[in-house]
């Protein structure tokens, strides 16, 4: 796991090395490569039989996980606007 | 919005082929997808590193917001860890897994799959797509109902890309550097996090 962090450093280097000949092509090379890989992560998907037959239950799963994952972190940002515009208002005075 | 179509698109292609064994599926067991996956690692990288520009920008912002990168993290991490208790066949490590990708849906589903299988790896790839779309959807009513960091926050990764336009129209002109700030901090995070509690 470890490596691919390392190869992600790896590029950053290379990245900032190279910065005066700006890798525009960097971009369409990145969108090449998902679309490989979600096309691969589909052919596992779709040839594995326990994804197929649980796609119900997968559905829910996801919604369920989403709304909860979006929920917290909304109440979180909700808190630090109050904070935020609380201490302006301090400020202010 | 477009680019997500894409990508649903081309998920969708590969589950019709997998499905009806035009290309042996067994393909995704033999490690392509790890090698594919270190290249667009390297890229991302190199993409991050090529713009230093980026990084002078956020010398301006309100020092109270940069802590917003947390909040996210946090939030996101607090609502899935409570989710894990309704879900029964879920472990803690799987919700978290899943809400550590904030909206990176190509590079979370990847990690994941490549570590906890399929099953989970296609939950992770719609619910963060899924993500995405409420976040374009839902940002004037998150604004309404929860201040003008919560379409930020909802983003989560995609807050310095796809969903850019459409915080600058709904939360206001003046967050952009903080939304720039957000989307690169979860950005980053993503990887680590990820890795983190599969390996849990």
């Amino acid at each position: 796991m470890f490596v691919i962090i390392a190869i992600m450093l790896t590029g950053m280097g290379l990245g900032y090395l190279f910065r005066k000949h700006q890798a525009a092509f960097i971009h369409k090379v990145i969108t090449l490569l998902v679309w490989t890989l979600l096309f691969l992560l589909g052919i596992e998907a779709g040839g594995n039989e326990q994804v197929i037959q649980g796609i119900f239950t997968i559905g829910q799963e996801t919604l369920l996980i989403t709304l909860a994952a979006l929920l917290g972190s909304v109440i979180a940002a909700w808190g630090l606007w109050r904070v935020v515009n609380k201490g302006e208002k301090e400020d202010k005075r | 919005m477009k680019g997500s179509l894409i990508i649903i698109g081309f998920f969708l292609l590969g589950c019709l082929c997998g499905y009806n064994h035009w290309i042996p599926s067994d393909l995704g067991q033999s490690g392509v997808s790890y090698y594919v996956l270190c290249a667009l690692m390297c890229c991302v990288g190199i993409s991050v590193g090529n713009n230093p520009q980026t990084l002078r920008n956020f010398r301006a912002l309100n020092p109270r917001l940069m802590l917003l990168p947390v909040m996210t993290i946090l939030g996101t991490l607090a609502g899935c860890a409570v989710v894990s208790l309704f879900l029964t066949q879920r472990s803690l490590t799987d919700c978290l897994a899943v809400g550590s990708g904030f909206g990176y849906y190509s590079l979370s589903s990847i990690f994941i799959t490549e570590y906890r299988g399929v099953e989970l790896g296609t939950i992770a790839l719609l619910s963060n797509i899924l993500r995405e779309i409420i976040t374009l959807l839902a940002a004037p009513l998150l604004v309404r109902w929860f201040g003008r960091l919560a379409p930020i926050s909802a983003g989560g990764a995609t807050t310095m890309d796809t969903t850019l336009p459409i915080i600058t129209r709904t939360a206001g002109e003046e967050l952009v550097v903080v939304s720039l700030f957000h989307g690169f901090v979860v950005d980053f995070s993503v990887p680590f996090l990820v890795t983190l509690f599969c390996s849990l």
